[in-house]
């Protein structure tokens, strides 16, 4: 069976009853699912509309539904953590050590690769066009490839469950554990290969944003009149640009090393593990800084909108933003300060590593000098915020700790060190996106999502996080170091206890937001958002209908102010109707579908998989048919569709009327409340 | 009194730098993107050069590892012993030339003159295959003599660093072949005029790789150690 590389029926673990069953219980769910779609007739629709969309809403939108998946998959694994703690006080727990490795190491790769990246970069794709007031980004049909790229990615990750096993060497592969001869097995091969893959995915969405946000924008939008989450897209794609080939030349390396014996990291032939570390985090400290600074863009959109208020600070929020975006790359070591480097060089990155606080800072008080004054409206998006600047600044400070060379030589590895990072993952990040996803809801989907299950969702979050990691902290500077499958200090236990009670409590959080997408969909007649306009918000994104049609925009808008949509409303509302007459409309021409993302996932996916099982046989078929799709892609003649003047017209006058309805209904209620005030 | 002020008070922009005075939503292309979204071929030309500077960074990280490993030979051979700068010499004359035909190829397009167009870019292709036929010639040389990757740390640093730009010139290359065929099969289109500014960004920018290379793998090594 050799023309099968490595692959035999051993790769089914056939003897561990738990993966197995979920892996079988996972692929019930989606042959389930992918019946009904057949069933239903639903494909040509999902094929065309979705699947083949080069719309950078659609993709957005495929991009947040993934993450929302692979969160459910990362959520499992963390319980499955907690809860081995709970019982391995002196027992072996329900988990043995190897399946216990797989899954802090699969927990770890999926939350920040599939859950948190996908994230960030969905609601960029949704928004960012519609916020630079243009209709599309700059290369749809490479925004496809980048997402289906990262789904492939998912998917052999996801695949590693039931063929074969996971990487067991932590989310970051250090050698000389991950070479060959210490991780003989396809873990490590399956981990390279899905980051190789959907790290592709990323680098070309950072190459289309740049490019989209520097070079396509709304007639006037300068760069000083640019919306918050705009520059901060900007940073972070800047960094995804000289940050991932970093990570794609490190695995490259350590995939050189595995495969053909090369001594990059090896601990033979001269290699130097350390350089490893150095490398990666050299892209690592970087992905924290792509992955947190649009979430303090959603955070400057959200607190401006409900606090009524343009955002304080802008200036100096860009200067923050673009200072944390520089200073990202010259912190790295301080992940390995235990390496040996010396005083002197240990001192530089630590000082670095606090100086970076100090933008963050500004960026804080910007917020809370935002709400100040304002007339705050406490909705889920504004609590997820207010949330953050007290869970955030903690962490942060926490974070800053850690900088200072002697603590982290005590705090290095420890649980101490998890807590910090949960604390501003899912402080900054996590309640970010969720900030952000129930703010850009109703623009993507028409109707808004339920208030109070989203408050719900959030104090349950907001205190099932503190429940789950304050007690981290406490047995980290107990000496409590990370990734133990059992252990036997009495200490720690009753700690790990409330550590799982909080696990719980997020998993009611995340209950909550699933009910309150049930509860919002069945109840979308009441709560469909008519004008595009639902928070009374300050830029673009909110000028066009929800959801906006394919072009976003009938005509570019034209940008004369930094909160462009505000500036518009006011001046409307002075005159009493909308700002522009009637447009002239023409036709717009539009980006073609095209399935070549979905066939290029596909033959990733083939040649991941050859790849990690040595089937060199259908590596070539796979690379072969991806020149193919390449050729096939730039022989096509026509790549544009033609949306006709009436469509336009159409849509746009819909828009406008609901608009001016909306604009003479404040009118009117203004009036009367203006002859009721002299009574008061 | 001076016309510049007044010109900028006007809401003009006489120096094209993109600073306009609010409310000036002029059409014209400053390069700041202020004036509205920028025509394809600008935004096709920066998003490859914004690409080609990620490639950059990625052959940044193998030279890195390069110098880092150079003193690691395990008892093996060093620079000195095993370069040969007569074929390196060679090599890079190639590349150059290749470069050159480039050059001559984007005129040729520029003046959508099918044939010249064709007879340039095959010299450029030639000469890179014959760039990549010299390297793969040095590769088997090496490896023949027991001194290929595996045999120390210093070595498969130089065959990472210098392989990974021959498979970028070897995918060159292939990109080269499809252009040659589209040429006639499409014409000289806009969208096949964009392509082939593309390729010769990356074609070009695989020059400065190689000037890199040359200078800090073969005449630093032979050079010091």
């Amino acid at each position: 069976m050799t023309w099968l590389g490595k692959l035999t029926w051993q790769a089914i673990p056939f003897q561990e009853p738990l993966p197995l069953f979920s892996g079988l219980g996972v692929l019930i769910i989606i042959v389930a699912i992918v019946a009904w779609v057949v069933i239903k007739g639903y494909v040509p629709y999902l094929w065309r509309e979705w699947i083949t969309s080069v719309d950078h809403k659609r993709i957005g939108v495929m991009y947040c539904i993934l993450a929302g998946v692979m969160l459910l998959r990362g959520f499992i694994d963390a319980i499955m953590m907690r809860t081995q703690q709970v019982m391995a006080y002196n027992a072996p727990g329900f988990l043995p050590p190897s399946h216990f490795d797989q899954v802090f190491s699969a927990h770890g790769t999926i939350m920040i690769f599939f859950v948190a990246m996908p994230f960030v970069i969905g609601l960029m794709n949704l928004v960012v066009p519609l916020q630079l007031g243009v209709r599309d980004v700059a290369f749809p049909t490479l925004n496809s490839v980048s997402f289906w790229l990262t789904a492939a990615g998912a998917l052999l990750v996801n695949l590693s469950l039931v063929i074969g096993q996971f990487d067991k060497t932590g989310w970051l592969p250090y050698p000389p554990l991950s070479e060959l001869r210490y991780s003989p097995g396809v873990g490590v091969d399956y981990y390279c290969w899905s980051l190789q893959i959907s790290g592709i995915g990323t680098l070309m969405t950072g190459i289309n944003f740049v490019t989209t946000i520097l070079k396509l924008r709304a007639p006037g939008m300068h760069y000083t009149r640019m919306p918050m989450f705009c520059w901060t897209a900007l940073a972070s794609n800047l960094l995804i640009v000289a940050a991932f080939p970093v990570l794609t030349a490190t695995l490259a390396m350590l995939l050189l090393d595995r495969y053909v014996g090369f001594h990059f990291f090896t601990d033979t032939g001269g290699g130097n593990s350390m350089m490893f570390m150095n490398l990666i985090w050299a892209w690592g400290h970087p992905e924290v800084y792509i992955l947190v600074l649009p979430a303090f863009g959603i955070y400057s959109e959200v607190v401006s909108t409900f606090s009524g208020k343009p955002l304080f600070g802008y200036r100096s929020m860009i200067w923050a933003t673009m200072a944390i975006c520089i200073i990202s790359f010259m912190v790295w070591l301080h992940h390995f300060f235990t390496m040996g480097a010396g005083a002197d060089v240990n001192s530089i990155f630590g000082i670095a590593s606090m100086i970076i606080a100090v933008p963050t800072g500004v960026k804080i008080f910007n917020w809370l000098f935002t709400m100040y004054g304002g007339y705050v409206r406490f909705t889920a998006p504004m609590l997820w915020s207010i949330g953050f600047i007290v869970t955030f600044a903690i962490g942060g400070l926490t974070g800053v700790l850690l900088a200072v060379p002697p603590a982290d030589f005590q705090l290095h590895n420890s649980l101490f060190l998890v807590a910090h990072f949960h604390n501003v993952i899912i402080g900054a990040v996590v309640f970010g996106v969720f900030a952000g996803y129930m703010y850009w809801f109703p623009k993507a989907f028409g109707f808004t999502l339920d208030e109070t299950l989203g408050k719900w969702a959030f104090w349950l979050w907001l205190i099932g996080f503190w429940v789950a990691w304050g007690p981290g902290y406490v047995v980290g500077l107990e000496g409590m170091t990370r990734r133990l499958d059992h252990y036997s200090v009495a200490e720690w236990r009753p700690w790990l206890v409330v550590a799982e009670v909080g696990v719980a409590i997020i998993l009611l959080g995340i209950i909550a937001q699933i009910a309150q997408i049930v509860v919002s969909v069945r109840t979308r007649e009441q709560r469909r958002d008519i004008t595009g306009d639902p928070w009374d918000g300050r830029n673009l994104e909110w000028a066009t209908a929800s959801p906006p049609p394919s072009f976003n925009f009938a005509v570019l808008p034209d940008v004369t102010d930094q909160e462009p949509y505000w500036d518009m409303k006011a001046r409307a509302r002075e005159i009493g109707q909308l700002t522009r007459p009637e447009p002239e409309y023409t036709p717009i021409h539009m980006p073609r579908n095209s399935p070549t993302g979905f066939v290029a996932a596909f033959l990733a996916v083939i040649t991941g998989f050859a790849l990690i099982w040595h089937i060199w046989w259908l590596v070539l078929l796979g690379l072969a048919g991806a020149y193919a799709t390449f050729v096939v892609f730039a022989w096509r003649d026509h790549d544009e569709i033609l949306i006709p003047t009436e469509e336009v017209a159409r849509l746009d006058r819909a828009n406008r009327a609901a608009r001016s309805a909306a604009l003479q209904h404040r009118q009117l209620r203004r009036e009367t409340e203006a002859q009721r005030e002299p009574r008061e | 009194m001076s016309a510049p002020s007044t010109a900028l008070r006007a809401g003009r922009d006489p120096y094209h730098v993109g600073h306009r005075a609010p409310g000036a939503g002029v059409p014209e292309y400053t390069g700041h993107g202020a004036g509205g979204p920028a025509p394809k071929r600008i935004v096709v030309g920066y998003g490859f050069w914004i690409f080609i500077l990620s490639d950059v960074i990625l052959f940044s990280c193998f030279f890195a590892t390069y110098t880092v490993l150079i003193q690691a030979r395990n008892g093996g051979p060093g620079p000195r012993e095993i370069f040969d700068l007569h074929t390196t010499a060679a090599e890079t004359a190639c590349l150059l030339l290749s470069s050159f035909a480039c050059g001559l190829t984007s005129l040729a397009v520029a003046r959508h003159n099918l044939l010249w167009s064709e007879v340039f870019l095959a010299i450029t292709g030639l000469l890179g295959l014959t760039f990549l036929g010299l390297e793969a010639h040095e590769f088997y040389g090496l490896v023949t003599q027991g001194d290929g990757p595996t045999r120390s740390a210093f070595l498969t640093a130089f065959f990472a660093l210098v392989g990974c730009h021959g498979v970028h010139v070897s995918a060159g290359i292939l990109w080269l072949g499809t252009m040659m065929a589209q040429f006639p099969a499409k014409g000289f289109k806009e969208s096949i005029r964009h392509r082939y500014l593309c390729f010769s960004l990356f074609w070009h920018a695989l020059d400065i790789i190689w000037i890199g290379i040359f200078t800090v793998v073969y005449l630093i090594g032979t050079i010091t150690s």
